[in-house]
């Protein structure tokens, strides 16, 4: 399986990063040499295995339905990079 | 005055009891060295000099008003640049978070604050936790103290040196697919990573959410026996943390090993493992043989695609989890855009590095439609795979003992060219995240070069007992580290 330099560009937009030309063809030879490595493991016999997501065997996990102190507004604003009035100020989207 | 870095957290906390020294002095004299050492080891990204000394003089007062002390009280430590620290600069070592002051602290961290320890700095780290050297840091580079012109390992790299260093009595770092035991190995200190759910993530910028934990370096087995008691336990602000599996990690440190049935998995002694790495790891096994330990072969097929699992779930993982840096609620935003799409790709094409992105990139992939069963799939089953393999080998054995790493320190700069070079270093440790079982790196003797060479011990799932009684009586019969290098 190879990745084209367009299909470089479209997962790059998938995760909100853009790239020059140049580095786009860089990221694309280092992703075709990672997937020609990764490859390796459609050799291995999976035929009903259950995928493991993590190594606890643990599902939801339940509090009790308490108020906690949380977060003042100031403190969570506090690393924000523009806010205004006790909110975070984002470009305009519509 | 330096003499008092170079005793241990038990040697510190008797002498502390004792009145024979006090927790200040003790961190006054690591912020000297600091000051005149890490110039060149470069451990630090953040000293808390006043901070440090304002918490050693609570510890004086904890020690003089008979208030309740634990080993920890008034002693010194690193904290890996990856874990909240509320109000001290926490930055992964990113131009992302480069000036982001965390509003809380990591439950660890707090934990550490409960027992009255005292933290000296932030230390460095590949960006993210991503990379086996440090160099990934968008910082500096830091240097290993026994060769400065090698690498100290990685990601904790900032933690594994400045305990080898004496930059600090020991430190705390992260383990994501060896970032705690390959940096311990390559600086000769003891590294732990626990039983997945064993520490807390609260606090812990997440790197891989299934794989990270969080673990100690201390230049002894006891001291981390110690950190261990220090930080373990369920936490509720982490649902993924385990609940009735605390144990006092001392008590493990005991005498005698007979009868104990240690496994040597063959896929460990391959070909690639560098000659001193391979006849240091055979003394070690020699030795734990000698103290009537049954040796006992056993086979974990699947560790040849340990590197290739760990490259899509760990890049999975972390595609999704970055996604949280989008320039609004913390971190860097980009300067000049037109509209929000170009706010969030500005943003993130310029606050995280080359490595980052790449895996990003990978992640993204490994995930996105028409992909996701031939990667994300496919490598959680074969990780499931993994986890028999070791469930098998534990119906055989005890522990298990392996090299760290194929190779000692490399040097700055050999394997930045080459990511796959990179990420095959990490074989050896990586099935250990996969499954989720505990595993420790000690030091076990040296390359003809002097670099320090580590074997790793591996237990069950929540049998760190097993593993500390083996690294216990293994450090004794190897005899640990006693000169420490003078950087």
């Amino acid at each position: 399986m190879r990745i084209t330099p367009d299909e470089a560009a479209h997962v790059a937009h998938l995760a909100r990063l853009s790239f020059s030309e140049e580095e786009l063809q860089q990221y694309t030879g280092h992703l075709n040499a990672i997937l020609e490595y990764v490859a390796q493991l459609q050799q291995v016999n999976t035929d009903g295995v259950e995928p493991m997501s993590h190594p606890l065997a643990i599902a939801n996990v339940f509090r009790q339905d308490e108020m906690l102190s949380s977060l003042a507004n100031e403190n969570a604003l506090a690393n924000a990079p523009q806010k205004d009035d006790g909110a975070f100020v984002v470009p305009k989207i519509i | 005055m330096s003499d008092l870095t170079r005793l241990s957290i038990k040697e510190l906390h008797d002498a502390y009891r004792a009145r024979d020294i006090s927790p200040v002095e003790v961190t006054q004299a690591y912020l000297e060295r600091i000051s005149s050492v890490d110039a060149k080891v470069k451990a630090y990204l953040t000293v808390t000099g006043d901070l440090a000394i304002q918490q050693a003089q609570e510890a004086v007062r904890r020690f003089e008003s008979g208030e309740q002390v634990t080993p920890l009280t008034g002693i010194p430590l690193g904290i890996k640049d990856l874990l909240c620290t509320q109000g001290v600069k926490t930055t992964c070592a990113s131009r992302m978070l480069e000036n982001f002051v965390p509003p809380y602290n990591a439950t660890v961290v707090e934990r550490l604050n409960g027992q009255g320890a005292v933290m000296l700095g932030k230390l460095n780290m590949d960006e993210f936790a991503m990379g086996s050297s440090t160099e990934n840091s968008a910082f500096h580079c830091t240097h290993n103290p026994w060769d400065l012109s090698r690498v100290p390992g990685g990601s904790s790299g900032g933690s594994s040196a400045a305990v080898a260093a004496r930059l600090c009595a020991a430190s705390l770092g992260s383990d994501t697919g060896g970032s705690i035991r390959q940096p311990a190995s390559y600086c000769g200190v003891v590294g732990l990573k626990p039983t997945y759910g064993r520490v807390s993530r609260f606090g812990l910028i997440a790197f891989a959410s299934s794989l990270d934990q969080v673990g100690p370096f201390t230049r002894d087995v006891t001291d981390c026996a110690l950190l261990m008691n220090a930080i373990a336990g369920h936490d509720t602000k982490d649902s993924t943390s385990v609940a009735g599996k605390d144990m006092d990690y001392t008590q493990c440190l005991q005498k005698g090993l007979k009868g104990m049935r240690c496994g040597l998995p063959q896929e460990y002694f391959i070909e690639g493992v560098q000659r001193d790495v391979r006849e240091a790891v055979e003394r070690a096994i020699a030795a734990l043989k000698d103290m009537g330990c049954e040796i006992v072969p056993v086979s974990l097929p699947h560790t040849p695609y340990a590197v290739a699992t760990y490259y899509i779930v760990a890049t999975s993982e972390a595609s999704s989890n970055l996604s949280r840096y989008d320039g609004v609620k913390y971190g860097f935003r980009a300067s000049e855009y037109a509209n929000l799409l170009e706010m969030y790709k500005k943003t993130r094409s310029a606050g995280f590095g080359p490595e980052v992105k790449r895996r990003i990139m990978l992640g993204s992939y490994s995930l996105s439609a028409g992909y996701y069963d031939a990667f994300y799939k496919k490598a959680s089953q074969v990780r499931a795979l993994f986890k028999r393999d070791f469930d098998n080998a534990f119906n055989a054995c005890d522990v298990l003992i392996t090299p760290v790493a194929p190779t000692t320190a490399f040097k700055i700069g050999e394997k930045t060219a080459d990511p796959i070079q990179m990420y095959l270093n990490d074989i050896f440790t990586i099935p250990v995240n996969l499954a989720g079982i505990p595993a420790i790196s000690i030091p076990c003797g040296f390359d003809g070069n002097g670099l320090p060479i580590g074997v790793q011990i591996m237990a069950d799932a929540f049998r760190e007992d097993n593993m500390f009684k083996a690294a216990y009586n293994l450090e004794q019969a190897v005899g640990g580290i006693q000169n420490w290098p003078e950087p």
